[in-house]
């Protein structure tokens, strides 16, 4: 009895092993990362993205960048690419336009190319598609909730920024001032002041406490950048007010992780590098079996992130909404 | 070649020791080194990846570094002049930035040629009048005009890249029997070069200029002129260089050749070129940009990490410059 279900298990299990196979070959393709430049954390997350993804789907996948990130640094790497008959190259671009060239050469060959985390910004039919973090037109209602959640959706708050000219983040503040004019959730959260630490260490200290100093009632600050928001948090720290004024912004989780630990910051947020790694993978792996068609509109599903349309110019977002790191979550990133 | 051939009659003019057997005189120079180098080179990059040895992607991946070969080939005659060139570079910047500039505003090609080359030879007679003129230090002067001209291509192109039009790109994908067109140009510039500098009475003289500048002027070389002359080719080939970069990248930015004076210098010394001027060989410039080339395309489709592949150039210039040093002590001196 036990040895027939014993003969009868193995059988199953040399099916499986026959229909692993069979399906290992279809999506048994090479596909290669070329970074902007090596020793970078934030390439190390994307980086992890692609190999659970290529673990998952049977791709293999191996991660390249050049020494420096010049524009031209990574043409040598793309031909070497070629040369060794991958089917994919995503890559993040360090020129917008150098490149052109030895990428058509790449498509020519029928190589996939893909823009990740950064475009051909005005050259955008040298490259497949496109796959970026983040709908920015999110990330101004985004920080509005978070700190509206983190303050009762109440009292004054303030907006320490980078430049006055930062493209980012002057669409990201008119948008938080559009949101908290129009949504009548937070009617009660009052924007006293815009200031600009210029994405300078010292400069966004000087202005955060001088925030501090001219609002005696400030109960909440959004940073939208990374320099700016670890500054804040610094401050709030040292003076240890911070269970009255709350700091939040868009910062990365290896330089508020300290800040996260001991309190001083509840909660920030960022977009997940990783997902970006992930989604290329399937998105690749779709393409080259024929089950996503690289057209404007397509909407496919991709594991761990739901549906994904391919938007304008074929660009995808692996996320809508931000990721907001806190006490919780802060370990399992380290970028 | 031909001061090398003339040593085994001075030395037995003067009655000293027998002259060298001929297979020694070949063998102990330092062409044979870069030789013997470039042969391991080709060897160890085809084992380490089996995706290298392929005549076309060879030749297709020399594209990339034939732009600085042929820049490296005028330098090394001036490095044999005694003198040093440290902006070729910045120059192919400036002066594709100015050709480029040129088309855009008046979509004239041979007008926006003309303007290129023009700038080119221009820098490269500042260079000169300085160096040559005022009797400065080439190294300081070259460092100095290194930035001056990058700063200008800047100021010009800006932030932007300067779009070319669709014929003037891709001279790299431009097959001449199979061939691309810049290993063409770059092996006829060789041998023009080494015609020159090996078999005409300049390119003796500058040989002499090398070896003891006062002494050849006492000879009656002109050696202001001579030296005056190679800086302005070293203008010209800088602009040419540029030129054809733009056409394989298909548009041009003020930091096109960005840091390529390092390689260009790494080619002459790996060739043999003695930096202090009166040694060295167009064939040896030659062989090195082979050399270069095979090295670093083969790290690259091997997948070296960057600092590995870093490791090796910097070695593999350590070992040249020694070996150069040693084969020229026992030789020659």
């Amino acid at each position: 009895m036990l040895k027939r279900h014993l003969l009868a298990g193995l059988a199953a299990l040399g099916l499986a092993a026959t229909f692993a196979t069979g399906a290992l070959a279809a999506h048994d393709f090479k596909v290669v990362y070329i970074g902007k430049n090596t020793g970078n954390p934030y390439f190390d997350s994307i980086n992890g993205g692609f190999v659970d993804a290529c673990k998952q789907i049977g791709c293999q996948y191996e991660f390249v960048a050049p020494a420096t990130a010049e524009a031209t640094s990574q043409i040598p790497i793309i031909e070497a690419q070629i040369q060794r008959g991958v089917n994919v190259i995503a890559i993040a671009p360090n020129s917008p336009d150098a490149m052109n060239q030895v990428l058509d050469e790449a498509r020519a060959k029928g190589i996939l190319v893909l823009a990740v985390n950064g475009d051909l910004v005005g050259n955008e039919s040298h490259r497949d598609a496109n796959i970026l973090p983040v709908d920015f037109t999110k990330t101004g209602p985004n920080q509005v909730e978070l700190m509206g959640s983190l303050i009762g959706y109440k009292g004054d708050i303030a907006i320490l920024s980078a430049t006055t000219e930062a493209p980012d983040q002057n669409t990201w503040i008119a948008a938080m001032k559009k949101t908290l004019a129009e949504d009548p959730k937070y009617k009660d959260m009052k924007l006293v002041a815009t200031v600009y630490g210029d994405d300078q260490p010292e400069k966004s200290t000087t202005e955060m406490e001088a925030l501090l100093s001219n609002y005696p009632d400030l109960v909440g600050v959004i940073a939208p950048t990374t320099v700016g928001v670890a500054a804040a948090a610094q401050v709030v720290q040292q003076r240890g007010i911070a269970d009255k004024v709350h700091v939040t912004g868009l910062g990365l989780p290896s330089e508020m992780r300290d800040f996260i630990k001991d309190g001083t910051v509840k909660a920030f947020q960022l977009w997940s590098p990783y997902n970006e790694g992930w989604l290329a993978a399937y998105f690749a792996d779709g393409v080259l079996n024929g089950t996503i068609k690289n057209e404007v509109g397509t909407k496919f599903d991709v594991p761990n992130l739901g549906s994904i349309t391919i938007g304008d110019k074929n660009v995808m977002n692996t996320q809508a909404e931000l990721t907001t790191f806190n006490a919780d979550n802060i370990d399992q990133f380290n970028f | 070649m031909t001061d090398q051939t003339s040593t085994p009659t001075a030395v037995s003019a003067l009655d000293a020791a027998p002259p060298r057997p001929r297979w020694q005189v070949i063998l102990i120079r330092p062409e044979t080194m870069t030789f013997v180098l470039l042969v391991l080179a080709f060897i160890v990059s085809s084992s380490i990846s089996p995706y290298f040895l392929d005549i076309n992607y060879i030749l297709s991946s020399f594209t990339l570094y034939a732009e600085f070969s042929i820049v490296a080939l005028v330098l090394t005659m001036v490095i044999i002049a005694g003198e040093i060139d440290l902006s070729p570079a910045a120059n192919m910047a400036l002066s594709a930035c100015l050709f480029a500039w040129t088309y855009q505003a008046t979509q004239s090609m041979p007008l926006a040629i003309l303007v290129g080359l023009g700038a080119g030879i221009a820098m490269g007679a500042f260079n000169a009048v300085l160096v040559i003129g005022m009797q400065l230090p080439s190294i300081i002067v070259t460092i100095g005009t290194l930035t001056l001209y990058r700063g200008l291509a800047q100021i010009i192109a800006g932030d932007q890249s300067i779009r070319l039009p669709d014929y003037f790109i891709g001279i790299n994908n431009d097959l001449w029997l199979g061939v691309p067109v810049p290993v063409i140009i770059f092996v006829v510039v060789t041998i023009a070069l080494a015609f020159f500098l090996g078999a005409t009475i300049w390119g003796r003289q500058i040989y002499q200029i090398g070896t003891n500048e006062v002494a050849a002027q006492h000879a009656g070389i002109r050696a202001r002129r001579i030296k005056f002359m190679l800086f302005l080719a070293m203008g010209f080939a800088s602009a040419v260089a540029g030129m054809m970069t733009a056409s394989r990248l298909g548009s041009v930015r003020y930091d096109l050749g960005l840091g390529g004076e390092l390689q260009m210098v790494l080619m002459a010394m790996l060739g043999g070129t003695y930096i202090f001027g009166g040694r060295g060989t167009i064939l040896g410039t030659f062989l090195a940009a082979w050399l270069l080339s095979v090295i670093s395309t083969g790290m690259l489709t091997a997948q070296w990490l960057p600092a590995t592949q870093l490791c090796v150039l910097g070695l593999l210039l350590i070992i040249s410059i020694v070996a150069t040093n040693l084969i020229y002590s026992r030789t020659q001196r």
